[in-house]
């Protein structure tokens, strides 16, 4: 029967995933099996095959569901299998279309467990269940976070480095994207920014400690964009941050004092006042949409570095790790936050970025998955 | 919101012309109909101004000498005169000079008018050079230097918040409050702390600056951030198309940021309980507008901002208190300055991020904060930091109403002139080093802000008690052809701070009937009433002193403890002689031969209401006899020659050293100092048990060792001290002539309090 031919040596049944059900994004991880014999090719279920199938020869998934391609782990070895680790994402208020799909393609037949966390997987427990058929496994998203990290930081990015920072962030000319040795990692801050920020001190493995977070994140930036523009994603609201002038939208210390405040040491570009030139009627009709993105991105961007900074500071700890979705195709943001803690620290925090940026809570519930049991 | 600008003006248009503005905006806008010769009062005098401009008020300081009549008592040269007809001393009334700081607070609109004005009425010309402070300092320069003709010497901003801050906090009683929205007393006022360093000022004006304050000239700017009061402006404009400030705030008070926020039970759905997290805990900020194709209201957007900016704010002030080890937060700017809406806020927010353990302080005169610095600044040479300053509750506004529903136009701060004046005080005030704990002692024994039952009748004790108060300060300067306008004026001006206070009960800090009697004084003062009971007390302690040696003959006679018990119950029926209290003017007036004796009779009889006699006793038979007792005596004439005297002779001839301490200056019918001196001497003459120590209390005290404090009358023991903790012994005595006072203690009219504490070891 389908039962034994589905057995794998460690006890697991494919397929392998991890979910992460956020505020605004699920990400999804897919464990693809190279090694498959033509044995196992034979007896694997239709139902089995039909996801595989679907999940790895697409890019795309319904209108919003996208596979970053780029970000494919290949050749990894995972309980004692080879295959590739794949990463989806897609946004959350289509997760209905998600389990019903779950639901048409029989996920419920394929006696595997599903591994979730994020706040998602305790509002959409009850629609997996009576809709899909599925009994979530719900996890913590802290420890799957923490355990995400930890691990593909450690099998590395197909043979280049997860962990990278900012050479020179102060210097526009010289800064440069280089790889970042994170093979000691403790103590780190790790700075989850989703639609809204967590702050972490990790001290071990085990030992870590949630120290704050904000409601200043991914989700803000994007809401203001979207009441500030009109924009309608979070692509188009970056792009047009691009384009934009945040020093039109803000009031600069050179703004009130003429040039730096010497008194208190600041210099004449930090923002004194973010949004502060919008008090002025005149310079609200004179600005554009993409100056008012990117002044809510800076915005965001340097709270977040400041938040981070002093959180650093009273944990005493000097290497700060930003993940989260917020990062994706942001270099804005990464940068302006490598500038920021090295700038107000005197170069005493180092920002240090992954690549894998959103997906790691999503690799730890896979991991719980293939730890478990 | 509304606003008003047009008709101020015309308010104060009219009052240039020489009218009055009648106001129509009803009576508790005291400030709004003034003309400005009773704002910028005192000008003909004023030397040394500063003025902060900020981005929307400005803020009007300087320095003034107010001539005051005072009262002097002076010995007569009684050799070979008939002493029986002669009054015991001479009554006079002097001018003396006294230094005031006057500021002023008014939108920036009225600055060219009031220059204007100021200019017409500036008399000393000695006067060059003005300070400013404040980003609109610069903008307004040139007009100042043209119009008032001084030098503008401009002042670092934040150096002078931090000496303005400095200064309030040290001078000002009850300066600091914590706000609590939805509970009964929303102020809740803070005792000051003899040391208040170190400290955090966060100041919110457009972006947020974060000091730490260590020592009276050693501050450092620890961090800031660009999330401020700016942001919400400038950010709630673009989204709700509101360009004023008030006005996005009241569109925030009104909104549910629940629609534009992502909260995590949004996330969680239902069961974020089970995690022991609150689903109402904001997830993400403006998390549920990103969507291009929806609707939200200014009034939820407007919310959402202002929490999104206070959450902000408070968390890294939590952050920054944390790294720096500090424990006191204050909180300033424009954004704070007395709106509840952001004070709720930013309360909420450290509350939240401290986990309860840091709590947000605000200041009652935080707006003024800025024109203090540049004042002091100026004033340097004059080193008014070596001098106690408090102030005037007969010339200030007092903090603004909170309810923008009932007062809605006392919330239009913009548009009315908001006053603050301080008086320089004879000497600083300092704690008796004989308190346990000066840190928390609270002199006042009932919160009238807290207590509106308690706030309700003294309210309207003091209501009823105005005319006859009136009345006798007419009748106190017979000579004076305008007494009774001015009485009339006194009668008036207290009357609207009673009303005022009605509905602001904290107004001016914590009400306490302490606040109610010193609001008096300084209304009776302000308009030149100084001792309104000198004529009475005069009489009074000449009566007493004729029956002081019959009384003592018949002490004398008694047995020890009958004696002991005969004192207690003198200084008891002398406290009775009070012409402050209502029921005993109403029982001497009606009956003119009420004694000394009789008042001992009037007294409740043993055990008294509060009552440890027997432990005193007890005291006085066992123990050693005290080093040195402190007196702090009460009122004049029989209360202090037939009642304390005795007292005092009993414990000098036990070999106790007695300090008697009394008022400097006027107030009631309280003995002062002066007159305290004459009837000592007086005394003295005829008892050679009595002789005279003067020196500074605090120095005395520590010098002789003072082992017993003895606090007698309703003001000292039992409206203030009642649960003060001394160091040493002490014995807090009172009669209670009040019967509501005395209904609430459990007791009838005429109970008697007899406290003695021995500290715990």
């Amino acid at each position: 029967s389908s039962f034994i031919a589905l057995r794998k040596p460690n006890g697991k049944f494919f397929p392998w995933f991890g979910l992460d059900i956020g505020g605004t994004l699920v990400k999804l991880v897919y464990f693809e099996p190279k090694d498959i014999t033509a044995e196992e090719e034979e007896e694997e279920v239709e139902n089995l095959k039909s996801i595989r199938k679907y999940l790895t020869s697409n890019v795309a998934y319904g209108s919003t569901g996208i596979r970053d391609v780029h970000l494919e782990l290949k050749d990894l070895t995972l309980c004692g299998r080879k295959g590739n680790l794949h990463f989806i994402r897609f946004p959350t208020h289509d997760m209905p279309a998600f389990i019903q799909m779950g639901s048409e393609k029989h996920f419920s037949s394929l006696h595997t467990t599903l591994c979730a966390t994020g706040g998602g997987a305790y509002k959409f427990e009850q629609d997996f269940r009576t809709m899909g058929d599925l009994q979530l496994c719900k996890l913590d998203e802290l420890d799957c976070l923490i355990k995400g990290v930890l691990y593909i930081d450690s099998v590395g990015f197909n043979g280049r480095s997860e962990c990278y920072y900012f050479e020179n962030p102060t210097d526009a000319e010289r800064c440069q994207k280089l790889p970042f040795n994170l093979e000691n990692p403790y103590p780190l801050l790790l700075v989850n920014i989703g639609s809204g920020v967590s702050i972490l001190a990790v001290y071990s493995k085990e030992n870590y400690k949630r120290v704050t977070g904000t409601s200043l994140g991914g989700g803000t930036f994007f809401g203001l964009c979207c009441l500030l523009t009109g924009c309608s994603t979070f692509e188009e609201a970056l792009e047009m941050a691009s384009h934009g002038d945040s020093t039109k939208v803000d009031k600069l210390v050179r703004d009130i004092y003429g040039g730096d405040y010497e008194r208190f040491g600041l210099p004449g570009w930090a923002v004194a006042s973010s949004f502060g030139n919008m008090m002025s009627k005149e310079k609200r009709e004179s600005v554009s949409k993409e100056d008012l993105a990117r002044a809510t991105l800076v915005t965001i961007t340097n709270n977040i570095g400041s938040i981070a900074r002093m959180c650093a500071l009273n944990e005493n700890i000097n290497r700060v790790v930003f993940v989260g979705n917020f990062l994706r195709i942001n270099t804005i943001s990464m940068r302006l936050l490598a500038y920021a803690l090295d700038y107000w620290s005197k170069g005493q925090l180092k920002a240090l970025f992954l690549e894998h940026e959103g997906y790691f809570g999503a690799v730890g519930a896979l991991l719980e998955l293939l730890g478990s049991a | 919101m509304p606003m008003r600008p047009s008709k101020e003006w015309v308010a104060i248009k009219m009052a240039e012309r020489g009218g009055r503005g009648s106001g129509g905006h009803g009576s508790l806008d005291k400030s709004i109909t003034l003309p400005p010769d009773e704002i910028f009062r005192n000008l003909e005098n004023a030397k040394r101004f500063a003025i902060d401009i900020g981005g929307s008020l400005t803020k009007l300081a300087y320095y003034s000498t107010v001539q005051h009549k005072v009262a002097r008592v002076r010995s007569f040269d009684h050799s070979g005169k008939d002493i029986e007809h002669e009054p015991l001393y001479e009554i006079s009334v002097q001018e003396e000079i006294t230094a005031r700081l006057h500021f002023i607070k008014f939108e920036n609109t009225y600055i060219e008018t009031c220059l204007d004005f100021i200019k017409d009425h500036l008399v000393n010309t000695e006067t060059k050079v003005i300070k400013a402070t404040g980003g609109g300092a610069y903008k307004f320069k040139d007009l100042i230097e043209k119009k008032l003709g001084l030098k503008v010497d401009k002042e670092d901003v934040m150096t002078c918040l931090i000496k303005g801050c400095n200064f309030v906090l040290k001078n000002i009683p009850h300066e600091v409050f914590a706000y609590q929205k939805d509970s009964d007393t929303e102020f809740r006022f803070q005792t000051n702390h003899p040391n208040i360093f170190p400290y955090l000022l966060v100041n919110i004006g457009s972006g947020v600056s974060i000091v730490k304050v260590e020592t009276e000239d050693k501050f450092e700017w620890i961090g800031g951030s660009s999330i401020g009061g700016g942001t919400f402006w400038g950010l709630g404009a673009l989204l709700t198309k509101t360009k004023k400030f008030d006005e996005l705030l009241q569109l925030a008070s009104k909104g549910q940021h629940t629609n534009v926020d992502m909260l995590v039970k949004d996330v969680y759905g239902g069961a974020y309980q089970t995690l022991g997290l609150s689903g109402n805990l904001i997830a993400s900020s403006f998390g549920k507008s990103t969507t291009a194709d929806k609707e939200f209201s200014k009034e939820d957007m407007a919310k959402s901002l202002l929490h999104m900016i206070s959450n902000d704010i408070g968390q890294l002030a939590c952050l920054y208190a944390k790294l720096h080890n500090l424990d006191k937060i204050y909180f300033g700017g424009f954004f704070i300055r007395g709106h509840p809406v952001t004070m709720r806020t930013i309360t909420y927010s450290i509350n939240f991020f401290s986990k309860g353990e840091v709590q947000a302080l605000f200041l009652r005169h935080e707006g003024y904060l800025g024109a203090i610095g540049a004042f002091l600044k100026g004033a340097e040479q004059d080193n008014p930091n070596q001098y106690s300053w408090g102030e005037n509750y007969a010339g200030s506004s007092g903090l603004m109403s909170t309810s923008p529903d009932v007062f809605p136009m006392q919330r239009t701060r913009s548009g009315t002139f908001d006053m603050f004046e301080m008086d320089r005080l004879e000497r600083p005030l300092v704690n008796l080093p004989l308190l346990k704990d000066p840190s928390t002692y609270i002199p006042d024994t009932v919160d009238l802000t807290d207590d509106a039952m308690a706030r309700k009748y003294w309210l309207t004790c003091f209501e009823e008690a105005l005319d006859g108060v009136a009345k006798r300060a007419a009748a106190s300067q017979p000579d004076s052809i305008d007494a009774s306008e001015r009485a009339e004026k006194f009668r008036q001006k207290y009357w609207n701070k009673l009303q005022t206070l009605r509905q602001q009960p904290f107004a001016y800090g914590t009400l306490t009937v302490r606040s109610l009697l010193d609001t008096r004084e300084h209304c009776l003062n302000e308009f030149n009433f100084p001792d309104p009971y000198s004529k009475v007390k005069q009489k009074e302690n000449g009566i007493a002193l004729k029956c002081f040696q019959s009384v003592i003959e018949s002490l004398d006679s008694l047995g020890w403890e009958e004696r002991q018990f005969a004192l207690v119950k003198g200084l008891l029926a002398g406290n009775v002689f009070d012409w402050g209290a209502k029921a005993v003017s109403d029982v001497l007036e009606s009956e003119p031969q009420f004694g000394f004796e009789e008042a001992k009779s009037k007294l409740q009889e043993r055990p008294w209401l509060e009552d440890s006699y027997s432990q005193w006793l007890e005291r006085l038979k066992e123990g050693p006899p005290h080093k040195c007792a402190l007196i702090f005596a009460d009122n004049s004439g029989i209360d202090i020659i037939l009642g304390v005297f005795p007292f005092v002779r009993e414990l000098l001839s036990r070999g106790t050293e007695v300090i008697l301490a009394c008022n400097s200056g006027p107030a009631l019918n309280d003995v002062t100092y002066s007159e305290s001196l004459i009837v000592t001497e007086r005394i003295a003459a005829m008892d050679p048990v009595i002789h005279r120590l003067d020196k500074g209390l605090a120095v005395l005290v520590r010098e002789r060792e003072t082992d017993l404090v003895i606090i007698e009358g309703m003001g000292r023991a039992i409206h203030t001290n009642y649960y003060a903790a001394l160091k040493c012994e002490s014995l807090k005595l009172a009669v209670i002539k009040n019967s509501w006072l005395a209904d609430r203690l459990g007791g009838k009219i005429f109970s008697v309090i007899f406290k003695y504490e021995v500290p715990c070891k």
